[in-house]
């Protein structure tokens, strides 16, 4: 793939260069927003400071800039490329996956050799492959180490398949999709196809990856298994913040030069670009990518702090959920899509998890549990409808004012 | 209930008479005792507590005696009508009274003899296993009931549990049996037991050629049983036994499993395994050492298998069996298949037999695979119709049209609630349906699809958000649980065309449905002034507006039709399947490819993408029966792959309106 | 899935008010069933048997002199969610002990927790075996409280020699499927008479899989089915079943997962016959069931709801517990575990289930048939028989046992007289 005009500096030079972050103004807010709130979630935390953040609240924090992570990952490839995928949460899984089987395998070889070592002579490799074997696939039913774990006793291996796996599958995906020139809803759709075609193949037993069960117990880090949770839950927290501010500074700059206004130049109108002499296809693929790829790691650091992955995570509407996300915070700039992502999921849990008080009419009683879905499907309708900017375009009032 | 209404006194006159007479019973000797009580006492815990193995030894008991009121006791029993009293052991039969209290009655004269509360006896419930036995002990008396329906169960008893001693009882009643219909069966049935249990080869060899080319599931059973074979080894090849094939080893018996038959008949030692010589090792650690190895080294399978040989010279283990080892002892033997049925004739006969209908079943295997595609197909193109004319018409594309479909399965539900004859809920709910997603399709056009004709993919986003607020609404409303549409009796059954082929009426049912709004789809586009005016929207919007045709019209009707459409879609799947808040999403997937693959606005095109997944669902089904998710995953495959070749699917719309 | 983001961060709903006497009351009882989500449908009733039982033991007095509470939350048939509650339940609201989880995986994704936590659950839901923590008391049957004697009647009783296994591709149904392959390898049916089908959760398809057991009864072999399909599915292939016309005289189905709740509401007229094995059903005739039937009419507020297995399994869990917690004088779980060893409590069946120290119950097996008011005629009941942690039916499972009083672990080996591991396999 070319991107011809990207690294051509003449077209640059006679601008006078101002910074990166002078230009993107929104950058250093966020990340000095994303440094306070790591520091005082770690100053309250249970594992490292006072304690008034449980563990669980600390983990919910920890997953939600995950969900950030993937959230700016959509913004990008649908905001800034205008390619609605409602298929990246595959991606995400699939990282989820990868780390999952290394996760399983290593804690449960440090339990069998610990086991084995015990009896009178020592376990010959076989017998030690076997046992893993047993006790990982022992709950579904099989006792055979399928092929796909022949590696998932390597850390380096398994690290490099949660970006490699995602990475070659939205390859070849995409590429079969953008030559066929296939655009709009149809990509959608297509996308979604193959997130439901990944689902169900998981879901199969014989898959190899433990089926409708998933991989479970992912929280108990080999290495690490004295560790409690409430300190591994703030090391976990601290990843996903470095990995969310990263992803968003690599993005930012992404999106800012001249990449950024090519992509966004397709969004608006792709024949004009190609006409320009720009490879359309060449960037959808690379935006569409890389954005897979940073969906692999967004999910390598969610399943742990979830503790379980299943195929059922991957589900098509997990997909649409994070395309509404994206909608509601604001498409086309990263902060909405953070925005985005953290005022649904977090409104969602106090709603959902008995936070709200229920409201009585006296002859209706209105339970946040079971009226959730409907406010959120209808608010969406509202958004879209007459907020098209979502909660990003207030920013754009406000600073409108203020000029 | 009726005791209420009784006065006290009497009540408890009653229940004091109750119990004089309970006491006065218990008190009765035993010698006073019945006939048939008598006999059944004999065999009292064969009766109280029935079981398949057992009941023979009851009914010779029963049918050696005379006891009048023999058979109907047999058929009593097998009705769950017969109580006994654990106290003393008597059989009762019983009649249900007020306040969960039951009237014991006589077995041998039916008067009233006692009553007692439901938990004062106990019921007895012999299982389908002894209700058979007892069935086909009956079948001697019951094939000259007068009645032919009770022949006809008779005659279903003797198919379901062949007998030899049948055979007689079954000529004898064909002498009399004077409905056709009847005696047919009854020739048929001879035909059967004849071929299985007949004494003399000739006449079974008669019997199992007249089954030749028979593709029906009781003749094939019947050549099937007479085709059973063992696995067995002999030193040379048995010239004795009914031979069916001689097996090589490592290619029709693997070597292990062949020397295990050897070792497990005793011949040779069994093999040790993995396990066993692990074990075997571990028994054997001395001063850390085994056989000479240490210990530390025993992680390897060599090291083992070296101790292992150490301890065998020791004598202190059996012997390590090798490959060699085996192949020598296997050589040895002629491993072979052999017919359970020791006449060789009739068995070449049943072979033949059973190969001539071979073909037919296969053709008939296909058929039916075709019939179930069919049927699949036809719901799909229900299903994703009206997504499709929306599509074609608007370019938009409705993530809650499987919402309608499921309004259009709660409407068919809260119909059959209000109105108890299934056939009338069912004329009542399909236009309802109809009408119920037809409005829901053309308020939602009007309020939201109507100011995103410009953003499509935010249409889709927006539909999205009312699909899940209405799958929550749904959810509120009639609660989590699949609720069941019952089909009125008429749709109830299925068309048998013979044993391999049969559909269940409601699929056909579902298949005409497709139909006719297939053809009422082809006449509305092609045959009326809304259709033309539809085509002209879908080709070119800007032209047919200006032409004076009304697209805010034409879109808002569109919209409404395919919604209603799957609004009767949604009747159709309750029917079949189970209506829940989340049937619409199961489909909404399958209905996008199906409208992808066919090409969008396109009847046709519709009809043959529901087509293709149809049939390629079941034909990958049929290679992998033991697994239906497999399928589902592979057909996905299969359309992501499709779409790469033919973006614009199966009916591509050509000209301008192609261009999107 | 959908609800991942449905964590529940703050507080649960409570549900009862305190009176405090002594420095811990009152004591927490937590419910952790989906209120919301495929699972709601089966999961919403335990919640309200819990409620039940709970309000119950309030009217008699309380426990240790203190008030009952009940702290339910809602996983929302999302498994990563329940291993948060989990979390949530033992540290923030600190409960007692825990009554909850349907599904196996939802156990199995909150074992991990549980078993970090030192908490206390009790789980009442038949489920594969295969597990015995430290943690769980398992109140519903083991595979050779359900699914071997079902097996044995159907060789026994009704002489079936064909087996089609029919199950929703999950764990239960997997691993159930692979003990009864072995268990009939062992009673001598050979391979190729046993047909295995794995259909997805909700599938609604099942012309051609019925098909392909009826052309089994071309073999010459008296077919029978044995169903692990779960939930929804259920419906379409029973409805599916009563169109061909199969007659339980013909083609018997026994089914694992199928109980009053499922049948409500279904015409059961036409599957008359087919068979269910559990440990309970409603129709038990005896004192205790129907005043169990009566309560709960009384305290749901509705004549027509029924009652099932897992409902009993709550049942006697809880009041276990409750005399355990008697018996110890304390809710502390460490000894609260010790003293639920050897506790015994009357079966609504009749007869007296015991906790063994594998953590199962020892339990009668029931075989019921179909009825047309949905129903169950009770054809069979056995005497208590003690639940199987680890299947002696499969090979990796072969020589482990479970004890936690004598052996104190739940996966020993009696081969190598080793502990596995003293956490479970998740």
């Amino acid at each position: 793939m070319t991107m011809q005009l990207s690294e051509d500096p003449q077209a640059v030079a006679p601008a006078p260069r101002r910074t990166f972050l002078y230009e993107n103004p929104s950058v250093l807010w966020f990340m000095a927003c994303l440094g306070l709130f790591t520091l005082i979630v770690s100053v309250l935390s249970e594992g490292m400071g006072t304690g008034l953040i449980s563990t669980s609240l600390v983990k919910i924090l920890g997953m939600t800039l995950c969900l950030c992570l993937i959230a700016i990952a959509m913004d990008v490839v649908w905001g800034y490329c205008g390619i609605l995928s409602l298929g990246h949460f595959a991606f995400f899984g699939i990282g989820g996956y990868a780390i999952g089987m290394w996760l399983m395998y290593a804690r449960t070889e440090i339990v069998v050799r610990g086991n084995l070592a015990a009896g009178t002579i020592p376990p010959t490799e076989a017998e030690v492959a076997e046992a893993v074997a047993a006790q990982i696939f022992g709950v579904v039913g099989s006792s055979e180490l399928p092929l796909i774990w022949t590696f998932a006793g390597s850390l380096p291996f398994q690290l490099a398949m949660v970006v490699l796996v995602p990475g070659l599958l939205a390859l070849v995906f995409g590429w079969l999709a953008f030559r066929s020139r296939v655009t709009g809803v149809y990509l959608s759709i297509l996308t979604q196809a193959m997130t439901l075609a990944l689902s169900l193949y998981l879901f199969q037993n014989d898959t190899g990856l433990r089926g409708n069960n998933g991989l479970s117990g992912l929280q108990n880090i080999p290495g690490a298994l004295d560790v409690p949770q409430s300190v591994l839950s703030v090391w976990f927290f601290w990843a996903s913040a470095a990995a969310l501010g990263a992803g968003y500074l690599f993005f930012a700059w992404v999106v800012s030069g001249k990449f950024g206004s090519v992509i966004r130049a397709i969004r608006d109108n792709k024949t004009r670009v190609r006409f320009l002499g720009y490879n359309v296809e060449g960037y959808k693929l690379f935006v569409f990518t890389l954005t897979a790829v940073i969906s692999g790691i967004a999910g390598a650091l969610y399943y742990p702090q979830a503790g379980i992955i299943n195929p059922a995570e991957i589900a098509p509407i997990a997909s649409i959920y994070l395309a509404v996300w994206v909608a509601i915070g604001g498409r086309g700039r990263l902060y909405g899509a953070v925005i985005g992502a953290v005022t649904v999921s977090l409104l969602s849990s106090w709603l959902t998890g008995g936070g709200a008080p229920n409201i009585d009419f006296g002859f209706y009683r209105i339970v946040w549990t079971d009226w959730w879905l409907v406010l959120l499907g209808l608010g969406f309708v509202l958004v879209t409808l007459f907020f098209p900017k979502g909660i990003g375009g207030l920013f754009d009032y406000l600073v409108r004012k203020k000029e | 209930m009726k005791a209420s209404l009784m006065p006290r006194s009497i009540r408890m006159a009653i229940l004091f008479a109750c119990l004089v007479a309970t006491v006065a019973f218990r008190a009765a000797p035993v010698a006073a005792q019945s006939p048939l009580q008598e006999v059944l006492q004999t065999v009292q815990d064969q009766v109280a507590n029935p079981a398949r193995r057992t009941v023979p030894e009851v009914l010779d008991a029963l049918l050696a005696t005379e006891a009048p009121g023999r058979l109907e006791f047999l058929r009593a029993w097998a009705e769950r009508e017969v109580y006994v009293r654990p106290g003393d052991g008597l059989f009762f039969y019983a009649r249900d009274a007020a306040d969960q209290s039951l009237v014991l009655l006589d077995i041998d004269t039916g008067a009233e003899i006692d009553r007692v509360g439901s938990r004062d006896v106990n019921q007895i419930r012999p299982n389908a296993g002894v209700r058979r036995e007892i069935a086909a002990a009956l079948v001697k008396f019951e094939l000259l009931d007068p009645e032919p329906a009770q022949r006809r169960a008779a005659l279903e008893t003797v198919a379901r549990s062949p007998d030899p001693e049948q055979i007689p009882a079954l000529r004898a009643a064909l002498a009399e049996e004077d409905d056709p219909g009847i005696a047919a069966r009854m020739e048929r049935l001879i035909n059967l037991l004849v071929a299985r249990f007949a004494p003399d080869t000739a006449t079974r060899v008669a019997a199992v050629e007249s089954l030749s080319g028979d593709i029906s599931t009781e003749a094939r059973r019947v050549l099937n049983q007479l085709l059973q074979t063992r696995t067995d080894f002999a030193e040379t090849r048995p010239e004795d036994t009914n031979l069916a094939t001689l097996r090589t080893v490592g290619g029709d018996i693997g070597l292990e499993d062949a020397y295990a038959r050897l070792a497990d008949a005793g011949h040779f030692p069994p093999r040790p395994g993995h396990n066993a010589i692990r074990d075997a090792l571990r028994a054997h650690v001395v001063a850390g050492e085994v056989g000479g190895v240490p210990v530390h080294r025993l992680d390897t399978d060599a090291a083992r298998h070296e101790a292992y040989r150490a301890l065998e010279e020791a004598g202190s283990v059996p012997p390590l069996v090798t490959q060699a080892d085996m192949e020598a002892a296997v050589s040895q033997y002629v491993f072979f298949d052999a017919y359970l049925e020791p006449d060789p004739a009739v068995t070449d006969a049943a072979r033949a037999a059973l190969d001539s209908t071979r073909t037919a079943i296969s053709a008939w295997q296909f058929l039916g695979i075709t019939l179930d595609a069919l049927s699949l197909a036809s719901i799909f193109f229900l299903a994703a119709i009206g997504l499709a004319i929306t599509f074609g018409v608007m370019r938009v594309i409705n993530m809650a049209h499987g919402e309608f479909i499921m309004m259009g399965a709660y409407t068919g539900y809260v119909v059959q609630t209000l109105i108890p004859s299934y056939t009338v809920s069912l004329v009542v709910a399909l236009p309802l349906a109809f009408g119920v997603a037809f409005a829901a399709g053309v308020s939602m056009e009007r309020l939201v699809i109507r100011h995103l004709y410009t953003r499509p993919l935010e249409t889709l986003l927006a539909t999205f958000g009312i699909s899940i607020a209405l799958q929550q609404l749904a959810k509120n409303v009639f609660g989590t649980q699949a609720r069941p549409l019952t089909a009125p009796d008429w749709l109830a059954g299925a068309i048998r065309f013979n044993d391999i082929v049969s559909i269940s009426t409601i699929r056909v049912a579902i298949f005409v449905l497709a139909l006719m709004f297939l053809l009422l789809l082809l006449y509305i586009l092609n045959r009326t002034r809304l259709g033309l005016e539809v085509r002209a929207v879908t080709q070119n919007p800007g032209m047919a507006g200006s032409m004076g045709i009304s697209p805010d019209r034409i879109n808002m009707l569109t919209f409404g039709l395919g919604s209603g459409i799957a609004g009767v879609a949604g009747v159709a799947i309750g029917l079949y399947a189970q209506v829940t808040s989340e049937m619409g999403a199961n489909y909404i997937v399958q209905s996008f490819m199906t409208v992808v693959v066919g090409g969008v606005g396109s009847v046709f095109g519709t009809l043959a993408g529901a087509g293709l997944i149809g049939a390629l669902q079941k034909g990958i089904e049929w290679f992998n029966p033991a697994n239906t998710l497999a399928a589902q995953t592979y057909m996905v495959l299969f359309i992501i792959l499709f779409i790469q070749f033919r973006p614009k699917g199966i009916v591509a719309l050509k000209g301008r309106a192609a261009g999107d | 899935m959908t609800k991942r983001i449905l964590i529940a961060s703050a507080a649960a709903t409570s549900l009862a008010t305190a009176s405090a006497a002594l420095a811990d009351c009152p004591i927490q009882v937590g419910v952790l069933h989906s209120l919301s989500g495929s699972m709601a449908i089966s999961e919403t009733t335990l919640r309200d048997v819990m409620l039940m039982l709970v309000e119950q033991q309030n009217a008699e007095g309380g426990l240790l002199g203190c008030e009952l509470e009940a702290v339910v939350v809602d996983p929302a048939s999302d498994w990563p969610l329940f291993a948060e509650l989990t979390r949530q339940l033992l540290t923030v609201n600190e409960v007692d002990v825990i009554f909850g989880a349907w599904t196996s995986v939802s156990r199995k994704a909150l074992l991990p927790v549980l078993e970090e936590l030192n908490g206390l659950m009790f789980y009442p839901v038949q489920y594969e075996g295969q597990e015995s923590s430290r943690n769980v008391f398992y109140t519903g049957a083991a595979p050779n409280q359900q699914a071997i004697p079902a097996v044995d009647y159907f060789l026994e009783e009704l002489g079936v020699e064909s087996f089609a296994l029919l199950g929703t591709d999950y764990v239960y149904p997997r691993t159930t499927n692979a003990i009864l392959a072995s268990y009939l390898a062992e009673q001598g049916i050979a391979e190729e008479d046993i047909f295995v089908n794995y259909t997805p959760f909700g599938h609604s398809d099942w012309s051609t899989i019925v098909s392909d057991v009826v052309a089994l009864g071309a073999g010459g072999k008296q077919v029978g089915v044995i169903s692990t399909i779960n939930g929804d599915a259920n419906i379409g292939f029973y409805t599916e079943l009563a169109a061909q016309g199969i007659s339980a005289d013909d083609i018997p189905v026994v089914a694992f997962s199928v109980g009053e709740e499922e049948l409500s509401g279904l015409d059961t007229s036409r599957l008359v016959g087919h068979l269910a094995a559990w440990n309970y059903f409603m129709s038990a005739d005896t004192a205790e069931n129907e005043a169990f039937i009566a309560d709960w009419h009384e305290f749901i507020g509705d004549e027509d709801r029924v009652t099932n297995d897992p409902m009993e399994a709550h049942y006697i869990g809880f009041n276990m517990w409750v005399n355990a917690v008697e018996a110890a004088g304390t809710t502390d779980v460490d000894a609260v575990r010790e003293a639920m060893w050897g506790q015994e409590f009357p079966n609504l069946t009749g007869g007296m289930a015991v906790m063994n120290t594998n953590h199962h119950l020892s339990k009668p097996v029931l075989i019921g048939e179909i009825r047309a008011d949905g129903q169950f005629d009770i054809i069979s009941q056995t005497e208590e028989v003690p639940g199987e942690a680890w299947s002696p039916f499969l090979a990796e499972s072969a020589s482990l046992t479970s004890d936690w009083q004598g052996l104190g672990c739940g996966m020993f080996d009696t081969g190598s007289e080793t502990c596995v591991q003293l956490t479970s396999n998740y």
